[in-house]
């Protein structure tokens, strides 16, 4: 029963505690909803032809309600919507307190991208690993404008806001991957601020985090180690080209010469470029570094000012790296000139 | 005084089938475009409102079509991703500001409200044109912004973003700011009207339902329209200089704007779809020919709406992280609003009961109403369980919500007042078939465009989305084909009044043989509407009692 209702409602798949209870509420409005607005409908409809005119000026009775039905009238919708109510607050108090024992994640939401971390680490984007049957809280703030955290699977949603935590909790049921979406309009590529959560049974959860740690710790130790038989430079390019995945750098700069929101990464280096200030600018170290940094400082002529700043976002070996793997971007073949402006056209 | 209250033409010629030789009626009274730009007649300032809204309108419908070519797939379709967040930002805008704000009270609202209190003119009647003027300088603003750039944040000019965007905020908003004035200024004009220019006879429980109407909106029209006002100019400032206001790196709180917004903008929802309500009432009293059910209950709900509308705002916000206290008693106020919506409801129906019931194109109208209230109006009061509203905020659900309730219900009421009115304004017909058949197509033609986004809601897609996953086409392409069957519903519309008006038949005093207070007057009526002594209205509104059985009523 409640399966058909949930395919001729069109609901998602129901993964969370919270959605089964959303659920069974939404299936009890939508249901009286119907059969009260059929009855009213077919009074009317009913009235309606009963009652029509037969004379071109026919004159009527005079009929006012008496108190009774006036007090029907109010009484019988206010006692279904505070029902209604009753249940609904009930339900969002407890998705808006989090139990005792629930594990935390921190949420940061950005243009456009999500970024998770775990007390004890790791850290991740786009990607939200937790356990099956366990209650998460998420932490959820931005670094710039608002967004919000909505998985659709879960039916449970919360803004994230610059300069303060908001939280939300939730006991996935099934293990799966479940869409995350971004829920309140963030800039030009808020429908491509997409992530997942992925629901690992407790067991798998464990080893998860365990290798993630272990693995971080690895790290730690090859840095400690001597590496210097390893060239240094091409291990860069392909932390560079990592990072610019990770980073999002790829979702608006195209790295084979195609015209993008930025632009493009091929043939970057050393070329160039006309500023919006009509002044030219030779892309070098120093000038990749600052557009990341301040991407509004020296803007490339015919780019809109869309990206955000990486300052603090960034490690310093990092944005090396970044630099490195544009630089490594550069083919004698292609074109050298300056580029040719946006993707899109901007209204004038 | 002169025969004509326009100021420029004093001498003109009346019209040949003119009853009344020495009062022409207010179409002809001055023939000359000054005296029409420069008239103070409270029924020329209304058509000329009517033409801009109008025009407006078709700006918004062009918007709408775009957005919905683009959502034909999932990707990239007509546009680019910024040209998208504009089209949308300025679909909202213009449908907002300049079409659905002033459409009923200023067109309908200013050319009724003196003829149904049997005045000759509003209170203010160069006020009255101020306002048409002050509309037109912000809407010229606004456009001239919108060519120039166009913004991208969304109606709702959520900070941070619209404080830091590149696009042209500054103009548009202050073109928002400007029309708000223009919002205030009828507002005032229609109150002191109401209190002040009633003729003998109409006492306060005596106005026609619509002045009702009109009068708990100009209320909300002057209370709430200076807190939007004021926060666009905040907003302003903030993009151009910088202040901080929004900004929580200098101290500023993004989530002040939200609750700044909605103390505007969700009574703006009343000043929208109160007005529809009182042509509703006109509408259903006129065509079953029955004094309304429980007038009483339907007047001062609507001052319930507008009052307790005040004080619902921050249900937009239960997931900006605002308590979950204030999100419960934001909630509990919502249900009060739907149960005064809830009472209108069933006393329209009521009305019906033991009337005689004619079924043309404004009853038609009438039961598309119906419809977009009870669905509009119960989405809203789920919405307002709060914990719905988690699953559902920010999705097509509320999009589709909110077309059902304030668009749905505006514009079957603006259709309905468009034609049960087109005698009185224009003293012709149009022809019935074709009005049968066009609001068929535009009740089946929404419903067709905004189920299938109720739907995309409940799975989960979220509003102002570019892009989308591909799971979601479906319903986005039927939506599609709604909006297709809507537009033509308008372009029929468009065709049999074009022509009625210029080809119509003369339709006479009274076709509907209403007893609304406003057909006691000539169709078209007279410049100062009313000819002779000062008319006197011994019965209520609407009252359809055989005379030979008519006895004062003493319950009302």
């Amino acid at each position: 029963m409640s399966e058909l209702l949930n395919n001729i409602l069109f609901l998602p798949e129901a993964a969370s505690t919270f959605a089964e209870r959303i659920d069974s509420l939404h299936h009890f409005v939508v249901g009286t909803t119907m059969v009260m607005s059929t009855a009213v409908g077919l009074a009317a409809l009913f009235f309606f032809f009963r009652y029509r005119r037969r004379l071109p000026a026919q004159a009527t009775e005079y009929i006012v309600p008496t108190l009774k039905t006036e007090f029907l009238f109010v009484s019988v919708p206010l006692v279904f919507f505070l029902a209604w109510f009753g249940i609904g607050f009930r339900d969002f108090t407890w998705v808006t307190t989090p139990p005792k024992d629930s594990m935390d994640v921190y949420v940061m939401g950005k243009q456009w991208m999500w970024k998770f971390s775990y007390p004890e680490g790791p850290n991740g984007v786009n990607v939200l690993h937790v356990p099956a049957n366990r209650p998460v809280r998420l932490l959820i703030t931005s670094r710039d404008v608002l967004h919000s955290f909505y998985v659709p699977a879960f039916r449970i949603k919360m803004d994230a806001l610059p300069g303060r935590y908001t939280q939300i909790w939730f006991e996935a049921t099934k293990p799966g991957t479940y869409q995350v979406l971004c829920t309140e309009y963030c800039g030009l590529s808020h429908s491509k601020m997409l992530a997942e959560v992925v629901v690992l049974p407790q067991e798998e959860y464990e080893n998860w985090i365990q290798e993630q740690r272990r693995g971080r710790l690895q790290d730690r130790q090859d840095a400690l180690a001597d590496n210097s038989l390893v060239p240094p430079v091409a291990r860069m390019v392909e932390q560079g080209q990592v990072l610019a995945g990770t980073q999002g750098c790829l979702k608006c700069h195209s790295v084979d010469g195609s015209q993008h929101i930025g632009p493009t990464f091929l043939g970057m280096y050393d070329r160039v470029e006309k500023l919006d200030d009509g002044q030219t600018i030779r892309v070098d170290e120093a000038y990749i570094t600052q557009s990341m940094m301040d991407p509004g400082a020296h803007l490339v002529a015919g780019y809109q000012n869309v990206m955000p700043t990486y300052q603090g976002k960034l490690q310093g070996p990092e944005t090396a790296a970044i630099v490195e793997y544009i630089k490594s971007l550069r083919t004698p073949n292609v074109r050298e000139g300056a580029s040719e402006g946006p993707a899109y056209d901007a209204i004038q | 005084m002169t025969p004509s209250s326009s100021i420029a033409a004093p001498g003109a010629t009346p019209a040949p089938e003119e009853h009344h030789d020495h009062h022409p009626n207010y179409l002809v009274d001055g023939t000359t475009i000054k005296s029409w730009l420069l008239t103070v007649d409270h029924k020329r300032i209304g058509l000329m409102f009517l033409f801009w809204v109008l025009l407006f309108f078709l700006v918004g419908g062009i918007f709408a079509l775009l957005i919905r070519v683009e959502l034909l797939t999932p990707g990239p379709t007509i546009m680019d991703a910024m040209t998208y967040n504009r089209t949308f930002t300025l679909h909202g805008l213009v449908m907002i500001f300049l079409f659905m704000i002033p459409a009923i009270p200023a067109v309908f609202g200013n050319f009724m409200l003196p003829l149904m209190l049997g005045a000759k003119d509003v209170a203010f009647p160069r006020l009255n044109l101020l306002s048409l003027y002050i509309y037109l300088a912000g809407a010229v603003l606004a456009l001239w912004g919108m060519l120039n750039g166009g913004l991208d944040t969304g109606w709702t000019f959520y900070t941070p973003y619209s404080a830091h965007t590149t696009t042209t905020v500054a103009p548009v908003l202050f073109g928002a700011f400007i029309i708000g004035f223009s919002s205030i200024v009828t507002g005032i004009n229609f109150i002191v009207t109401c209190h002040t220019m009633r003729a003998p006879g109409i006492t306060w429980f005596k106005m026609p339902l619509f002045v009702w109407a009109i009068y708990a909106t100009s209320c909300i029209q002057v209370l709430a329209t200076p807190v939007i006002g004021l926060l666009l100019v905040l907003v302003t400032v903030e993009n151009l200089f910088g202040f901080g206001m929004f900004d929580p790196a200098r101290g500023g709180d993004p989530v002040l704007f939200q609750h700044l917004f909605w103390f505007y903008s969700h009574p703006a929802v009343y000043i929208m779809v109160l007005p529809s309500f009182g042509v509703m009432s006109e509408v259903v009293a006129t065509y079953s020919r029955k004094n309304i059910f429980g007038y009483r209950a339907v007047a001062y709900s609507s001052l319930g709406i507008a009052f307790v509308g005040f004080f619902a705002w921050g249900h937009h916000m239960f997931v900006s992280g605002q308590s979950t206290f204030a999100g419960g008693l934001f909630g509990v106020l919502t249900m009060i609003v739907g149960v005064f919506t809830a009472i209108k409801v069933f006393n329209w129906v009521g009305t019906v009961y033991k009337g005689a019931v004619e079924f043309k194109t404004p009853f038609a109208y009438f039961c598309g109403f119906l419809f977009f209230t009870v669905f509009g109006g119960m989405t809203g009061i789920a919405l307002g369980t709060v914990s719905l509203d988690v699953a559902w905020h920010d999705t097509y659900f509320v999009v589709a919500h909110f077309h059902f309730i304030m668009v749905g219900a505006t514009i079957m009421a603006f259709l309905a007042a468009l034609h049960y009115w087109f005698p009185k304004m224009f003293g012709r017909t149009y022809h019935e078939g074709w009005g049968l058949v066009a609001a068929a197509l535009i009740i089946l033609g929404f419903n067709a465009t905004f189920i299938p986004q109720f739907l995309l809601g409940n799975n989960g897609m979220p509003r102002r989305y570019y892009e989308y996953p591909e799971r979601f086409q479906s319903l986005n392409v039927a939506s599609t084909a709604g909006a297709t069957l809507l537009a033509f519903g308008f372009i029929i519309i468009a065709m049999y009044l074009t022509y009625a008006l210029i080809y119509g038949k003369a339709s006479g005093k009274n076709p509907w043989r209403s007893k609304g207070y406003e057909w006691l007057s000539e169709s078209p009526p007279p410049t100062h509407n009313f000819v002779g002594p000062q008319p006197e209205f011994p019965e209520e509104p609407h009252f359809y009692v055989d005379p030979k059985k008519a006895e004062v009523p003493d319950a009302v």
